[in-house]
Protein backbone atom coordinates (compact mmCIF):
# COMPACT_ATOMS: atom_id res chain seq x y z
CA UNK A 1 0.00 0.00 0.00
CA UNK A 2 1.00 3.70 -0.57
CA UNK A 3 1.33 4.07 3.35
CA UNK A 4 4.04 1.53 3.34
CA UNK A 5 7.06 3.55 3.62
CA UNK A 6 9.53 2.68 0.04
CA UNK A 7 12.85 2.78 2.78
CA UNK A 8 13.08 3.04 6.00
CA UNK A 9 16.08 2.30 8.56
CA UNK A 10 15.77 2.36 12.30
CA UNK A 11 19.06 2.82 14.24
CA UNK A 12 21.12 1.99 11.06
CA UNK A 13 24.94 1.53 11.94
CA UNK A 14 27.66 0.70 9.75
CA UNK A 15 31.47 0.23 10.44
CA UNK A 16 34.04 -0.62 7.65
CA UNK A 17 36.00 -3.86 8.63
CA UNK A 18 40.04 -2.76 7.72
CA UNK A 19 42.67 -5.12 7.89
CA UNK A 20 43.79 -4.31 11.40
CA UNK A 21 40.39 -4.42 12.52
CA UNK A 22 39.74 -1.01 13.79
CA UNK A 23 36.13 -0.28 12.51
CA UNK A 24 35.57 3.67 12.03
CA UNK A 25 31.99 3.97 11.76
CA UNK A 26 30.67 5.77 9.05
CA UNK A 27 26.52 5.77 10.11
CA UNK A 28 25.68 5.90 14.24
CA UNK A 29 22.42 5.28 14.52
CA UNK A 30 20.31 6.76 11.37
CA UNK A 31 16.93 6.30 11.34
CA UNK A 32 14.81 7.50 8.45
CA UNK A 33 11.53 7.19 6.56
CA UNK A 34 11.24 7.70 2.88
CA UNK A 35 7.47 7.47 1.28
CA UNK A 36 7.02 6.34 -1.87
CA UNK A 37 6.66 9.77 -4.64
CA UNK A 38 9.25 11.70 -2.43
CA UNK A 39 11.94 13.44 -3.49
CA UNK A 40 14.65 13.37 -1.36
CA UNK A 41 18.00 15.35 -1.73
CA UNK A 42 20.89 14.34 0.45
CA UNK A 43 23.82 16.48 1.28
CA UNK A 44 26.95 16.38 3.49
CA UNK A 45 30.75 16.66 3.10
CA UNK A 46 32.98 13.97 1.72
CA UNK A 47 32.96 11.02 4.01
CA UNK A 48 29.43 12.19 6.10
CA UNK A 49 28.27 9.16 5.52
CA UNK A 50 25.87 9.75 2.73
CA UNK A 51 27.07 7.61 -0.05
CA UNK A 52 27.49 4.69 2.58
CA UNK A 53 23.40 5.11 3.57
CA UNK A 54 22.66 5.59 -0.18
CA UNK A 55 24.30 1.78 -0.40
CA UNK A 56 22.19 0.39 1.96
CA UNK A 57 18.85 1.19 0.30
CA UNK A 58 19.56 -1.63 -2.36
CA UNK A 59 21.41 -3.78 -0.29
CA UNK A 60 24.99 -3.36 -1.83
CA UNK A 61 25.91 -2.79 1.84
CA UNK A 62 24.16 -4.28 5.12
CA UNK A 63 24.02 -2.76 8.37
CA UNK A 64 26.42 -3.43 10.67
CA UNK A 65 23.57 -2.62 13.32
CA UNK A 66 20.06 -1.53 13.16
CA UNK A 67 17.50 -2.23 10.19
CA UNK A 68 16.70 -1.37 6.95
CA UNK A 69 13.39 -2.04 5.04
CA UNK A 70 12.98 -1.65 1.37
CA UNK A 71 9.50 -1.65 0.48
CA UNK A 72 8.72 -3.50 3.78
CA UNK A 73 11.38 -6.13 3.42
CA UNK A 74 14.14 -6.71 5.46
CA UNK A 75 17.55 -6.03 3.30
CA UNK A 76 19.36 -8.69 5.61
CA UNK A 77 16.88 -11.68 3.88
CA UNK A 78 19.31 -13.08 1.30
CA UNK A 79 15.65 -14.35 -0.51
CA UNK A 80 14.44 -11.34 -1.07
CA UNK A 81 17.89 -9.49 -2.70
CA UNK A 82 16.45 -9.64 -6.00
CA UNK A 83 13.20 -8.16 -4.83
CA UNK A 84 14.92 -5.56 -3.25
CA UNK A 85 17.38 -4.60 -6.02
CA UNK A 86 13.92 -4.40 -8.86
CA UNK A 87 12.69 -2.36 -6.44
CA UNK A 88 15.61 0.26 -5.71
CA UNK A 89 18.03 1.42 -8.78
CA UNK A 90 21.29 3.39 -8.12
CA UNK A 91 22.63 5.41 -10.22
CA UNK A 92 26.69 6.28 -9.55
CA UNK A 93 28.86 9.42 -10.96
CA UNK A 94 30.46 8.26 -13.23
CA UNK A 95 28.77 7.45 -16.31
CA UNK A 96 31.58 5.62 -18.08
CA UNK A 97 31.44 3.03 -15.25
CA UNK A 98 27.92 2.14 -15.93
CA UNK A 99 27.32 1.68 -19.36
CA UNK A 100 28.32 -2.37 -20.30
CA UNK A 101 26.96 -2.54 -23.91
CA UNK A 102 28.40 -1.08 -27.42
CA UNK A 103 24.66 0.06 -28.27
CA UNK A 104 22.60 2.32 -26.40
CA UNK A 105 19.85 0.04 -26.62
CA UNK A 106 21.43 -3.10 -25.64
CA UNK A 107 22.83 -1.53 -22.33
CA UNK A 108 18.68 -0.44 -21.34
CA UNK A 109 17.78 -4.56 -21.85
CA UNK A 110 21.31 -5.60 -19.76
CA UNK A 111 18.83 -5.08 -16.48
CA UNK A 112 15.42 -6.84 -17.58
CA UNK A 113 17.17 -9.35 -19.81
CA UNK A 114 19.08 -10.84 -16.72
CA UNK A 115 15.64 -10.65 -14.81
CA UNK A 116 14.80 -12.99 -17.35
CA UNK A 117 11.80 -10.83 -18.75
CA UNK A 118 10.17 -12.22 -21.75
CA UNK A 119 12.09 -10.80 -25.02
CA UNK A 120 9.03 -8.80 -26.12
CA UNK A 121 8.75 -7.20 -23.28
CA UNK A 122 12.26 -5.81 -22.61
CA UNK A 123 11.59 -4.33 -26.23
CA UNK A 124 8.55 -2.90 -24.69
CA UNK A 125 10.61 -1.69 -21.44
CA UNK A 126 13.67 -0.36 -23.23
CA UNK A 127 11.25 2.15 -25.46
CA UNK A 128 9.46 3.68 -22.97
CA UNK A 129 12.42 3.80 -20.92
CA UNK A 130 14.91 5.67 -23.43
CA UNK A 131 11.75 7.47 -24.64
CA UNK A 132 11.07 8.71 -20.35
CA UNK A 133 14.82 10.04 -20.63
CA UNK A 134 14.16 11.50 -24.04
CA UNK A 135 16.61 9.39 -25.91
CA UNK A 136 14.97 7.30 -28.23
CA UNK A 137 16.44 9.02 -31.39
CA UNK A 138 19.68 7.43 -29.93
CA UNK A 139 18.59 3.78 -29.23
CA UNK A 140 20.87 2.51 -32.18
CA UNK A 141 24.19 4.86 -30.87
CA UNK A 142 27.03 3.92 -29.36
CA UNK A 143 27.36 5.06 -26.10
CA UNK A 144 30.91 6.04 -25.45
CA UNK A 145 29.92 9.15 -28.75
CA UNK A 146 27.49 10.45 -26.48
CA UNK A 147 28.28 13.37 -24.28
CA UNK A 148 28.08 12.98 -20.40
CA UNK A 149 24.71 14.05 -20.11
CA UNK A 150 23.24 11.87 -22.57
CA UNK A 151 25.40 8.82 -21.16
CA UNK A 152 24.36 9.11 -17.44
CA UNK A 153 20.35 9.55 -18.90
CA UNK A 154 21.21 6.04 -20.52
CA UNK A 155 22.19 4.61 -17.17
CA UNK A 156 19.03 6.29 -15.70
CA UNK A 157 16.68 4.47 -18.60
CA UNK A 158 19.30 1.21 -18.18
CA UNK A 159 17.76 1.75 -14.19
CA UNK A 160 13.49 2.22 -15.66
CA UNK A 161 14.01 -0.78 -17.71
CA UNK A 162 13.86 -2.73 -14.24
CA UNK A 163 10.49 -0.69 -13.57
CA UNK A 164 12.21 0.14 -10.02
CA UNK A 165 9.79 2.18 -7.67
CA UNK A 166 12.17 4.15 -6.51
CA UNK A 167 15.75 5.85 -7.88
CA UNK A 168 18.94 6.30 -5.61
CA UNK A 169 21.36 8.97 -7.53
CA UNK A 170 25.12 9.12 -6.30
CA UNK A 171 26.38 12.53 -7.18
CA UNK A 172 24.93 12.11 -10.74
CA UNK A 173 26.28 15.45 -12.35
CA UNK A 174 29.81 15.63 -10.55
CA UNK A 175 31.11 15.12 -13.55
CA UNK A 176 29.30 17.11 -16.07
CA UNK A 177 29.49 20.14 -17.97
CA UNK A 178 25.97 22.70 -16.88
CA UNK A 179 24.15 21.28 -20.04
CA UNK A 180 24.37 17.48 -18.85
CA UNK A 181 23.66 18.80 -14.95
CA UNK A 182 20.35 20.18 -16.49
CA UNK A 183 19.17 17.72 -18.64
CA UNK A 184 19.80 15.28 -16.14
CA UNK A 185 18.05 17.24 -12.77
CA UNK A 186 15.42 17.60 -16.08
CA UNK A 187 15.10 13.83 -16.37
CA UNK A 188 15.09 13.24 -12.66
CA UNK A 189 12.40 15.66 -11.60
CA UNK A 190 10.21 14.45 -14.96
CA UNK A 191 9.98 10.97 -13.52
CA UNK A 192 9.43 11.93 -10.09
CA UNK A 193 6.58 13.92 -11.15
CA UNK A 194 5.02 11.77 -13.65
CA UNK A 195 5.36 8.56 -13.48
CA UNK A 196 5.43 8.69 -9.48
CA UNK A 197 9.19 7.12 -8.74
CA UNK A 198 10.56 7.71 -5.72
CA UNK A 199 13.73 9.73 -6.14
CA UNK A 200 16.71 10.11 -3.60
CA UNK A 201 19.04 12.29 -5.02
CA UNK A 202 22.93 12.56 -3.26
CA UNK A 203 24.79 15.90 -4.26
CA UNK A 204 27.45 18.18 -3.69
CA UNK A 205 25.35 21.20 -5.65
CA UNK A 206 23.26 23.06 -3.54
CA UNK A 207 21.37 24.49 -5.99
CA UNK A 208 20.07 20.60 -7.39
CA UNK A 209 19.57 20.22 -3.22
CA UNK A 210 16.87 23.18 -3.62
CA UNK A 211 15.22 21.70 -6.12
CA UNK A 212 13.87 18.27 -3.91
CA UNK A 213 10.94 18.32 -2.13
CA UNK A 214 12.69 17.48 1.03
CA UNK A 215 16.86 17.73 2.46
CA UNK A 216 18.62 15.77 4.22
CA UNK A 217 21.80 17.23 5.81
CA UNK A 218 24.28 14.26 6.77
CA UNK A 219 27.28 14.95 9.41
CA UNK A 220 29.68 12.62 10.69
CA UNK A 221 27.05 10.05 10.18
CA UNK A 222 24.29 11.48 11.58
CA UNK A 223 21.06 13.16 9.84
CA UNK A 224 21.21 16.31 11.19
CA UNK A 225 18.67 18.41 9.24
CA UNK A 226 15.60 17.33 7.77
CA UNK A 227 13.14 19.06 6.54
CA UNK A 228 11.90 21.07 3.33
CA UNK A 229 15.09 22.76 1.33
CA UNK A 230 13.85 26.64 1.81
CA UNK A 231 13.77 25.91 5.82
CA UNK A 232 17.32 24.15 6.07
CA UNK A 233 18.71 26.68 3.67
CA UNK A 234 17.71 29.49 6.32
CA UNK A 235 20.24 27.88 8.94
CA UNK A 236 23.08 29.32 6.89
CA UNK A 237 25.45 29.77 9.68
CA UNK A 238 24.83 26.26 10.65
CA UNK A 239 24.98 24.76 7.09
CA UNK A 240 28.83 26.86 6.92
CA UNK A 241 29.49 25.13 9.95
CA UNK A 242 29.49 21.59 8.55
CA UNK A 243 31.51 22.69 5.73
CA UNK A 244 28.46 23.07 3.24
CA UNK A 245 27.05 26.12 1.36
CA UNK A 246 23.44 27.54 0.53
CA UNK A 247 22.50 28.25 -2.86
CA UNK A 248 23.66 31.94 -3.96
CA UNK A 249 20.59 33.90 -3.78
CA UNK A 250 20.16 32.56 -0.23
CA UNK A 251 24.19 33.62 0.14
CA UNK A 252 22.97 36.90 -1.13
CA UNK A 253 19.93 37.46 0.76
CA UNK A 254 21.76 36.29 3.89
CA UNK A 255 24.78 38.84 2.75
CA UNK A 256 21.65 41.82 3.21
CA UNK A 257 20.18 40.91 6.25
CA UNK A 258 23.75 40.92 7.62
CA UNK A 259 23.91 44.45 5.98
CA UNK A 260 20.63 45.34 8.37
CA UNK A 261 18.04 45.28 5.13
CA UNK A 262 14.89 43.21 6.07
CA UNK A 263 14.58 40.58 3.38
CA UNK A 264 13.43 36.76 3.94
CA UNK A 265 15.81 34.11 3.17
CA UNK A 266 13.26 32.08 1.88
CA UNK A 267 14.09 32.66 -1.91
CA UNK A 268 16.18 29.96 -3.28
CA UNK A 269 15.88 30.58 -6.97
CA UNK A 270 16.87 33.36 -9.53
CA UNK A 271 13.36 34.34 -9.99
CA UNK A 272 12.42 34.12 -6.13
CA UNK A 273 15.57 35.88 -5.59
CA UNK A 274 14.59 38.76 -7.94
CA UNK A 275 10.86 38.61 -6.92
CA UNK A 276 12.21 39.33 -2.98
CA UNK A 277 14.86 41.88 -4.16
CA UNK A 278 12.16 43.43 -6.79
CA UNK A 279 9.88 44.03 -4.07
CA UNK A 280 12.27 45.38 -1.86
CA UNK A 281 13.45 48.46 -4.28
CA UNK A 282 10.57 48.94 -5.73
CA UNK A 283 8.52 50.06 -2.47
CA UNK A 284 8.21 53.84 -2.43
CA UNK A 285 9.47 54.09 1.39
CA UNK B 1 53.35 42.16 -20.02
CA UNK B 2 54.44 39.08 -22.21
CA UNK B 3 52.87 36.26 -22.85
CA UNK B 4 54.11 33.00 -21.20
CA UNK B 5 52.26 30.39 -22.98
CA UNK B 6 49.81 31.17 -26.11
CA UNK B 7 48.89 29.21 -29.51
CA UNK B 8 49.21 30.73 -33.45
CA UNK B 9 46.84 29.55 -35.55
CA UNK B 10 47.13 26.04 -33.22
CA UNK B 11 44.91 23.34 -35.22
CA UNK B 12 44.29 19.74 -33.77
CA UNK B 13 42.57 16.82 -35.94
CA UNK B 14 42.06 13.55 -34.37
CA UNK B 15 42.13 10.48 -36.61
CA UNK B 16 43.63 12.20 -39.33
CA UNK B 17 43.00 10.43 -42.84
CA UNK B 18 40.48 8.13 -41.12
CA UNK B 19 37.02 8.05 -41.65
CA UNK B 20 36.98 9.14 -37.63
CA UNK B 21 38.45 12.13 -38.61
CA UNK B 22 37.80 15.15 -36.54
CA UNK B 23 38.83 18.62 -35.96
CA UNK B 24 39.01 18.98 -32.69
CA UNK B 25 40.87 23.00 -32.44
CA UNK B 26 40.82 24.87 -35.30
CA UNK B 27 43.00 27.77 -35.74
CA UNK B 28 43.04 28.79 -32.11
CA UNK B 29 44.73 31.94 -31.15
CA UNK B 30 45.19 31.54 -27.57
CA UNK B 31 47.46 33.23 -25.19
CA UNK B 32 48.23 33.48 -21.14
CA UNK B 33 50.61 36.45 -19.29
CA UNK B 34 53.01 36.08 -16.89
CA UNK B 35 51.08 35.82 -13.53
CA UNK B 36 47.38 35.99 -15.08
CA UNK B 37 44.82 33.83 -13.50
CA UNK B 38 42.61 32.50 -16.21
CA UNK B 39 39.77 30.53 -16.77
CA UNK B 40 38.66 28.24 -19.49
CA UNK B 41 35.23 27.53 -19.84
CA UNK B 42 33.73 25.49 -22.81
CA UNK B 43 31.09 22.23 -23.08
CA UNK B 44 32.68 18.81 -22.87
CA UNK B 45 33.83 18.12 -26.44
CA UNK B 46 34.39 21.81 -27.16
CA UNK B 47 38.07 21.09 -27.45
CA UNK B 48 39.21 22.72 -24.38
CA UNK B 49 41.12 19.54 -23.11
CA UNK B 50 42.57 18.99 -26.88
CA UNK B 51 44.15 22.80 -26.01
CA UNK B 52 45.47 22.45 -22.67
CA UNK B 53 47.23 18.65 -23.30
CA UNK B 54 48.76 21.24 -26.01
CA UNK B 55 50.00 23.77 -23.66
CA UNK B 56 52.82 20.94 -22.41
CA UNK B 57 53.35 19.26 -25.07
CA UNK B 58 51.47 16.09 -24.37
CA UNK B 59 49.82 16.44 -27.65
CA UNK B 60 51.53 17.95 -30.68
CA UNK B 61 49.57 20.60 -33.15
CA UNK B 62 48.22 19.52 -36.34
CA UNK B 63 48.69 22.57 -37.80
CA UNK B 64 50.45 25.93 -35.83
CA UNK B 65 52.51 26.63 -33.15
CA UNK B 66 52.89 26.39 -29.26
CA UNK B 67 54.99 28.95 -27.87
CA UNK B 68 56.72 29.31 -24.55
CA UNK B 69 58.46 32.50 -23.39
CA UNK B 70 58.06 33.22 -26.99
CA UNK B 71 59.86 30.15 -28.81
CA UNK B 72 58.25 27.24 -30.05
CA UNK B 73 57.65 24.00 -27.75
CA UNK B 74 58.66 21.50 -30.46
CA UNK B 75 61.90 23.53 -31.26
CA UNK B 76 64.35 20.33 -29.83
CA UNK B 77 63.55 17.42 -27.59
CA UNK B 78 65.28 19.00 -24.67
CA UNK B 79 63.10 22.12 -25.26
CA UNK B 80 59.78 19.93 -25.05
CA UNK B 81 61.13 18.55 -22.12
CA UNK B 82 62.13 21.49 -20.34
CA UNK B 83 58.56 23.11 -20.68
CA UNK B 84 56.65 20.05 -19.61
CA UNK B 85 58.37 21.20 -15.51
CA UNK B 86 57.19 24.36 -16.42
CA UNK B 87 54.11 23.90 -17.47
CA UNK B 88 52.25 21.53 -14.90
CA UNK B 89 49.01 19.55 -15.63
CA UNK B 90 46.53 18.50 -13.12
CA UNK B 91 44.00 15.83 -14.62
CA UNK B 92 40.22 15.66 -13.99
CA UNK B 93 40.38 13.35 -11.01
CA UNK B 94 44.04 13.19 -10.26
CA UNK B 95 43.36 10.97 -6.74
CA UNK B 96 43.45 8.17 -9.57
CA UNK B 97 46.94 8.49 -10.63
CA UNK B 98 48.77 8.99 -7.25
CA UNK B 99 51.02 5.28 -7.09
CA UNK B 100 53.66 5.41 -4.79
CA UNK B 101 54.10 3.82 -1.35
CA UNK B 102 53.89 7.17 0.70
CA UNK B 103 52.68 10.66 0.25
CA UNK B 104 56.68 12.02 0.51
CA UNK B 105 57.72 9.69 -2.88
CA UNK B 106 54.49 10.70 -4.55
CA UNK B 107 54.96 14.18 -4.44
CA UNK B 108 58.87 13.93 -4.74
CA UNK B 109 58.23 11.65 -7.94
CA UNK B 110 58.17 14.82 -10.61
CA UNK B 111 61.01 16.70 -8.49
CA UNK B 112 63.14 13.91 -8.89
CA UNK B 113 62.41 13.17 -12.48
CA UNK B 114 63.83 16.54 -12.89
CA UNK B 115 67.16 15.94 -11.39
CA UNK B 116 67.31 17.60 -8.81
CA UNK B 117 69.53 17.01 -5.92
CA UNK B 118 68.23 15.85 -2.83
CA UNK B 119 67.54 18.38 -0.46
CA UNK B 120 66.28 20.51 -3.31
CA UNK B 121 63.49 17.66 -3.60
CA UNK B 122 62.99 17.32 -0.10
CA UNK B 123 62.43 21.14 0.36
CA UNK B 124 60.12 21.10 -2.64
CA UNK B 125 57.87 18.12 -1.12
CA UNK B 126 57.77 20.05 1.77
CA UNK B 127 57.08 23.26 0.41
CA UNK B 128 54.59 21.97 -1.76
CA UNK B 129 52.72 19.91 0.64
CA UNK B 130 52.52 23.00 2.85
CA UNK B 131 50.95 24.86 -0.09
CA UNK B 132 48.14 22.65 -0.38
CA UNK B 133 47.68 22.27 3.31
CA UNK B 134 49.13 18.68 4.04
CA UNK B 135 49.94 18.54 7.59
CA UNK B 136 53.23 17.19 7.61
CA UNK B 137 52.46 13.90 9.53
CA UNK B 138 50.74 12.95 6.72
CA UNK B 139 54.00 12.40 4.02
CA UNK B 140 55.01 9.31 5.47
CA UNK B 141 51.24 7.87 5.19
CA UNK B 142 50.13 5.88 2.08
CA UNK B 143 48.33 7.88 -0.24
CA UNK B 144 45.62 5.02 -0.47
CA UNK B 145 44.71 5.72 3.49
CA UNK B 146 43.85 9.06 3.11
CA UNK B 147 40.54 11.25 2.10
CA UNK B 148 39.29 11.86 -1.51
CA UNK B 149 40.00 15.67 -0.59
CA UNK B 150 43.55 14.78 0.78
CA UNK B 151 44.60 12.54 -2.44
CA UNK B 152 43.34 15.26 -4.83
CA UNK B 153 45.65 18.13 -2.68
CA UNK B 154 48.33 15.59 -2.75
CA UNK B 155 48.60 14.77 -6.59
CA UNK B 156 48.15 18.90 -7.23
CA UNK B 157 51.21 19.18 -4.38
CA UNK B 158 52.99 16.43 -6.98
CA UNK B 159 52.49 18.86 -9.72
CA UNK B 160 53.35 22.20 -7.77
CA UNK B 161 56.61 20.53 -6.37
CA UNK B 162 57.77 20.97 -9.71
CA UNK B 163 57.54 24.67 -9.57
CA UNK B 164 55.98 25.37 -12.84
CA UNK B 165 55.50 29.23 -13.76
CA UNK B 166 52.25 27.58 -15.71
CA UNK B 167 49.42 25.29 -13.46
CA UNK B 168 46.74 23.98 -15.28
CA UNK B 169 44.27 22.50 -13.82
CA UNK B 170 41.29 20.96 -15.16
CA UNK B 171 38.05 20.76 -12.85
CA UNK B 172 39.92 20.43 -9.59
CA UNK B 173 36.95 20.97 -7.56
CA UNK B 174 34.74 18.73 -9.26
CA UNK B 175 32.93 16.08 -6.90
CA UNK B 176 34.20 17.81 -3.65
CA UNK B 177 31.55 19.18 -1.19
CA UNK B 178 32.08 23.07 -0.87
CA UNK B 179 34.19 23.28 2.13
CA UNK B 180 36.39 20.79 -0.02
CA UNK B 181 36.64 22.77 -2.96
CA UNK B 182 36.80 26.37 -1.52
CA UNK B 183 40.34 24.76 0.31
CA UNK B 184 41.56 23.80 -2.91
CA UNK B 185 40.91 27.02 -4.73
CA UNK B 186 42.48 28.80 -1.91
CA UNK B 187 45.42 26.19 -2.37
CA UNK B 188 45.91 27.55 -6.06
CA UNK B 189 44.90 31.40 -5.64
CA UNK B 190 48.25 31.11 -2.54
CA UNK B 191 50.66 29.57 -5.44
CA UNK B 192 49.01 32.43 -7.76
CA UNK B 193 50.24 34.73 -5.34
CA UNK B 194 53.41 33.40 -3.89
CA UNK B 195 54.88 32.09 -7.39
CA UNK B 196 53.34 35.00 -9.17
CA UNK B 197 52.48 31.68 -11.07
CA UNK B 198 50.15 32.28 -14.50
CA UNK B 199 46.79 29.92 -13.44
CA UNK B 200 44.51 28.50 -16.30
CA UNK B 201 41.61 26.81 -14.55
CA UNK B 202 39.33 24.82 -16.10
CA UNK B 203 35.57 24.64 -14.85
CA UNK B 204 31.97 23.97 -15.41
CA UNK B 205 30.98 26.31 -12.53
CA UNK B 206 30.21 29.69 -13.73
CA UNK B 207 30.24 30.95 -10.17
CA UNK B 208 33.41 29.52 -9.61
CA UNK B 209 34.82 30.82 -12.64
CA UNK B 210 33.27 34.45 -11.76
CA UNK B 211 34.65 34.28 -8.02
CA UNK B 212 38.63 33.79 -9.16
CA UNK B 213 39.94 34.91 -12.64
CA UNK B 214 40.82 37.45 -14.04
CA UNK B 215 40.10 36.60 -16.97
CA UNK B 216 37.88 34.32 -18.86
CA UNK B 217 37.94 32.42 -22.27
CA UNK B 218 35.23 30.90 -23.98
CA UNK B 219 36.00 27.60 -26.18
CA UNK B 220 33.38 26.27 -28.43
CA UNK B 221 33.60 23.91 -31.37
CA UNK B 222 37.14 23.71 -31.55
CA UNK B 223 36.87 28.23 -31.20
CA UNK B 224 37.54 31.13 -29.02
CA UNK B 225 34.66 33.22 -29.69
CA UNK B 226 35.43 35.38 -26.84
CA UNK B 227 37.19 35.99 -24.22
CA UNK B 228 37.59 39.33 -21.67
CA UNK B 229 37.16 39.91 -18.14
CA UNK B 230 34.30 37.92 -16.44
CA UNK B 231 32.35 41.06 -16.50
CA UNK B 232 32.56 41.49 -20.11
CA UNK B 233 32.30 37.58 -21.23
CA UNK B 234 29.01 37.46 -18.80
CA UNK B 235 27.19 40.23 -20.73
CA UNK B 236 27.04 37.57 -23.66
CA UNK B 237 24.30 35.76 -21.44
CA UNK B 238 22.29 34.34 -24.35
CA UNK B 239 24.82 33.27 -26.56
CA UNK B 240 26.58 31.71 -23.63
CA UNK B 241 23.33 29.68 -23.25
CA UNK B 242 23.15 28.88 -26.55
CA UNK B 243 26.60 27.25 -26.69
CA UNK B 244 25.29 24.81 -23.31
CA UNK B 245 27.44 27.20 -20.57
CA UNK B 246 24.54 30.34 -19.14
CA UNK B 247 26.10 32.78 -16.39
CA UNK B 248 26.48 32.80 -12.49
CA UNK B 249 23.43 32.83 -10.76
CA UNK B 250 24.07 36.66 -9.01
CA UNK B 251 24.15 37.95 -13.10
CA UNK B 252 20.92 35.77 -13.66
CA UNK B 253 19.45 37.66 -11.01
CA UNK B 254 20.02 40.95 -11.85
CA UNK B 255 19.16 40.61 -15.58
CA UNK B 256 15.72 39.45 -14.01
CA UNK B 257 15.35 42.75 -11.89
CA UNK B 258 16.71 44.22 -14.69
CA UNK B 259 14.08 43.08 -17.38
CA UNK B 260 11.03 44.00 -14.46
CA UNK B 261 12.30 47.85 -15.02
CA UNK B 262 14.43 48.00 -11.88
CA UNK B 263 17.38 50.79 -12.40
CA UNK B 264 19.88 48.23 -11.32
CA UNK B 265 24.31 47.62 -12.98
CA UNK B 266 24.64 44.90 -15.61
CA UNK B 267 27.58 44.02 -14.94
CA UNK B 268 27.32 41.95 -11.36
CA UNK B 269 28.44 38.37 -11.17
CA UNK B 270 29.58 37.67 -7.82
CA UNK B 271 27.96 37.80 -4.01
CA UNK B 272 29.78 40.81 -2.97
CA UNK B 273 29.25 42.82 -6.04
CA UNK B 274 25.42 41.84 -5.70
CA UNK B 275 25.39 42.79 -2.01
CA UNK B 276 26.81 46.30 -2.76
CA UNK B 277 24.54 46.70 -6.06
CA UNK B 278 21.29 46.12 -3.99
CA UNK B 279 22.74 48.75 -0.73
CA UNK B 280 23.97 51.29 -3.15
CA UNK B 281 20.07 51.25 -4.73
CA UNK B 282 18.43 51.23 -1.62
CA UNK B 283 20.66 54.46 -0.32
CA UNK B 284 19.77 56.05 -3.09
CA UNK B 285 15.91 55.72 -2.72
CA UNK B 286 16.31 56.71 0.40
CA UNK B 287 18.06 60.17 -0.60
CA UNK B 288 14.90 60.91 -2.87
Amino acid sequence: MSDQPILRTEHLTFRYTTEEGVAPTVLDGVSLTIRPGEFVAVLGHNGSGKSTLAKHFNAILLPSGGKVWVDGMDSCDEDKLLDIRRRVGMVFQNPDNQIVASVVEEDVAFGPENLGVPSAEIRERVDAALAAVGMTDYARHAPHLLSGGQKQRVAIAGVLAMRPRCIVLDEPTAMLDPVGRKEVLDTIRRLNREQNITVVLITHHMDEAAQADRLIVMHDGHIVADDKPELVFQNVDGLRSLGLEVPEPVALLYELRQAGVDVPLTALTVDECAGVLKELLCIVP
Amino acid sequence: MGAIIETKQLTHTYSQGTPFEHTALDCVDFSASRGEYLAVIGRTGSGKSTLIQHLNGLLKPTAGQVLFDGADIWESKDRTRQVRCQVGLVFQYPEYQLFEETVYQDIAFGPKNMGLDRDEVDRRVKQSARFVGLEPGVLEKSPFDLSGGQKRRVAIAGVIAMEPQVLVLDEPTAGLDPSGAARILDNIRTYHQEKNACIILVSHSMEEVAREADRLVVIHRGAIPFSGTPERVFTHGEELEAMGLGVPAMTRVFARLRSMGVDLPASVYTIPQAREAVLAALHRREEH
